[in-house]
């Protein structure tokens, strides 16, 4: 499959293409070039991996990410206490470094003894669950109504962008409430709700960068060479959505944790005595007068997953933009150029701004 | 400008239709409002009369007819809730949200373009950095938890503001301050952006050639330029948080506008009421898609006749 996605078309293509099934590609294309093999795909990644990893910011988010999913897939056997069943005999302990507080109870209990350490944990899994789901969901159909109005155009692009243009202009919030009261609330209806929501966003970038793409000559060569619709859809067009697909989808991410959590605050998402941090901080919105802790730390874990989500898409944004990678490399030779000029005139190698 | 304002309107109709069919496929078709909107109790008899009261043992295309003569007669009929015709709650309370919503744009205005552009004026610097980091981290605060972070601090420790309901005349500043932090934070990164590439513009180089203080070219050229996405954003932003989004900021601070009203009727199973909202709502943000096109066409002459 390696010659499959050399799409360069050109003189010596042939030559190239069996050099790179012969050596691999990083030997003949440079290195990070992916061309389908499992151990080329680890080292794209590893590319990746070390530009992450330059982004302090980004990688942080990254981190915090792969904690949280640990949490949210171990959350059983971390979480000391069930968090579904209160404590009478410990109500609204304080969290341990404050008077009265114990190790017990970490960060505190409720008003009815719920372990708020516990279902801090618990609660990771919902946000984490809808999260993915959401994304997956309306991330599939979007991209895949794109690609159908951008290869096959005419009609079909008319009616679904007639559709996306209509449905944006809905007031989907005030609709996903509606159908949430109706429907009744559970973690299931607001996967489904917030999938409707939010698909359009994808199939517009989708369909734009499929038109963009499909008039360059590579494309027009593998339609000649008589490839069917599918192979050009998914072999040759859809990797080029990849990057900026990815950025969309990370953004997306943050933005369902949000709404998640203000659909649970308002009593129409997950309902207690099941976990989730946007029905912690409503339940601890009575409490408000009492005791700060449990109306804060879930509400801390939402801001905090998010932010991670957050930095980790400004990073993947900028490296999946050439402009603004260019822009990003120009800012950090000209700050490795200033720090070391700073550094040659304190040690008095030679006069400032006097180049050899 | 006439073909162009007909193609619009007639786009608007459609999203206005749209709603319209979703919100009875939902209230009559998903769900059952009889049973939600009765008490468990209720026997077979009063349930069939309480069904031929409102009309729904009728045909659906009846039934569907009816319903959009009620559309555009703008009459849905009383609220189960108050027992007063729903259209009426909704102009009681829209106007409390329209104020909402400007003070909080007024607000975020106001902060966010001098903010953007004192961090433009030199990316990379400790500013622009700390002023990209606040505004992911004012992105990534959950609404409804930092206005009840707002009211633990501000109204029940310091007791410097009011924070519940519209009784007094600062009752406004901690909502209106909840709500403008997400489009505060978006405006700032568009301004930032938008002054970023401005400033790296040719005219810029050319105006600072020939001797022109900088300021001024920030003021009198760059600034002016990057006006039209900001003013996009803007308007954007107001028609979203008219498209209820203001429901969770109206839900903290019990704020009596159009969004609470909108809980409460979910609350009290008032399909009728919540109908109501949602229509006035649809056609809200249609009305303002429409002028902001207008405006723009107004504006922009570069702007396709689409």
């Amino acid at each position: 499959m390696s010659t499959g996605s050399i799409d360069a078309s050109g003189p010596g293509h042939a030559a190239v293409a069996a050099e790179v099934d012969q050596r691999g590609p990083a030997a003949v294309l440079g290195p990070g070039a992916y061309r389908g093999r499992p151990h080329e795909m680890f080292s794209a990644l590893r590319g990746m991996g070390r530009e992450l990893w330059q982004d302090k910011a980004g990688f942080a988010g990254l981190v915090i990410l792969v904690l949280l999913a640990l949490m949210a897939i171990f959350a059983p056997w971390i979480a000391p206490y069930d968090p579904g069943k209160g404590d009478l005999f410990a109500k609204l302990d304080p969290p341990v470094w404050q008077e009265g507080g114990s190790w017990d109870h970490i960060l505190g209990t409720d008003h009815l003894g719920y372990d708020v350490l516990s279902r801090l944990i618990h609660g990771a899994r919902v946000s984490l669950t809808v999260g993915v789901s959401v994304v997956l969901l309306a991330g599939g159909f979007g991209v895949f109504m794109g690609l159908l109005a951008g290869y096959r155009g005419g009609r079909t692009d008319a009616f679904i962008m007639r559709w996306i243009d209509t449905q944006i202009a809905f007031p989907g919030l005030l609709l996903a409430l509606l159908i949430l009261a109706v429907v009744g609330p559970s973690m299931i209806t607001v996967i489904i709700v917030l999938a409707i929501n939010g698909w359009m966003v994808y199939g517009r970038m989708t369909r734009g960068i499929v038109l963009s793409v499909r008039q360059l000559p590579y494309v027009e060569a593998a339609e000649m060479v008589g490839c069917s619709g599918p192979r050009v859809v998914f072999r040759h067009i859809l990797p080029n959505l990849t990057s900026p697909l990815l950025t969309l989808a990370i953004l997306e991410f943050a933005r369902i944790i949000l709404a998640e959590a203000a659909l649970s605050f308002l009593g129409l998402g997950v309902q207690f005595p099941e976990t989730s941090w946007g029905l912690d901080v409503a339940r601890g919105e009575t409490l408000m007068a009492v005791a700060w802790w449990p109306i804060t730390i879930p509400g801390v874990a939402i801001a905090v997953t998010v932010l991670a989500v957050n930095m980790l898409a400004s990073w993947a944004r900028i490296t999946s933009d050439p402009q603004e990678r260019e822009k990003r490399f120009a800012r950090q030779l000209a700050a490795r150029e200033k720090r070391r000029e700073r550094r040659e005139r304190r040690l008095g190698v030679r006069p400032a701004g006097v180049r050899p | 400008m006439g073909r162009f304002m007909l193609l619009r309107l007639r786009h608007g109709l459609v999203v206005v239709l749209g709603v319209t069919v979703v919100v009875f496929v939902v209230t009559r078709m998903i769900g059952d409002p009889v049973s939600l909107m009765l008490p468990m109790e209720a026997t077979p008899e009063q349930r069939a009369a309480f069904e031929h009261q409102l009309g729904f043992d009728r045909p659906i295309p009846v039934q569907f007819a009816s319903f959009m003569a009620d559309l555009v007669t703008l009459d849905f009929g009383n609220s189960l809730w108050q027992r007063r015709p729903a259209m009426d709650i909704v102009y009681e309370t829209l106007p409390l949200t329209l104020y909402l919503v400007g003070v909080a744009l007024g607000l975020a205005v106001l902060v966010a373009v001098p903010l953007g552009v004192i961090a433009a004026l030199r990316p990379g610097s400790i500013v622009d950095r700390l002023t990209v980091f606040l505004s992911l981290l004012g992105l990534s605060i959950p609404q409804f938890w930092l206005g009840l972070l707002l009211i633990m601090l501000f109204a029940v420790s310091l007791g410097w503001f009011d924070h519940a309901g519209n009784f007094r005349a600062d009752s406004i500043v901690l909502p209106a301050v909840t709500l403008a932090l997400p489009a505060l934070t978006r405006l700032v990164m568009v301004v930032r952006s938008q002054m970023i590439d401005e400033l790296n513009a040719q005219y810029v180089k050319t105006s600072r050639a020939k001797g022109m203080p900088f300021l001024r070219i920030v003021g009198l050229h760059a600034m002016r330029n990057a006006a039209v996405p900001v003013l996009t954003l803007i308007a954007w932003e107001f028609i979203r948080a008219l498209a209820g989004y203001t429901v969770v900021v109206e839900k903290v601070f019990a704020w009596p506008g159009l969004g609470l009203a909108a809980i409460q009727a979910i609350e009290r199973q008032d399909l009728i009421l919540l109908q109501a909202i949602v229509f006035t709502v649809a056609v809200m943000v249609v009305a303002i898609n429409l002028a902001v096109d207008v405006a723009y066409k107004a504006i922009d002459p570069r702007i396709k006749l689409d």
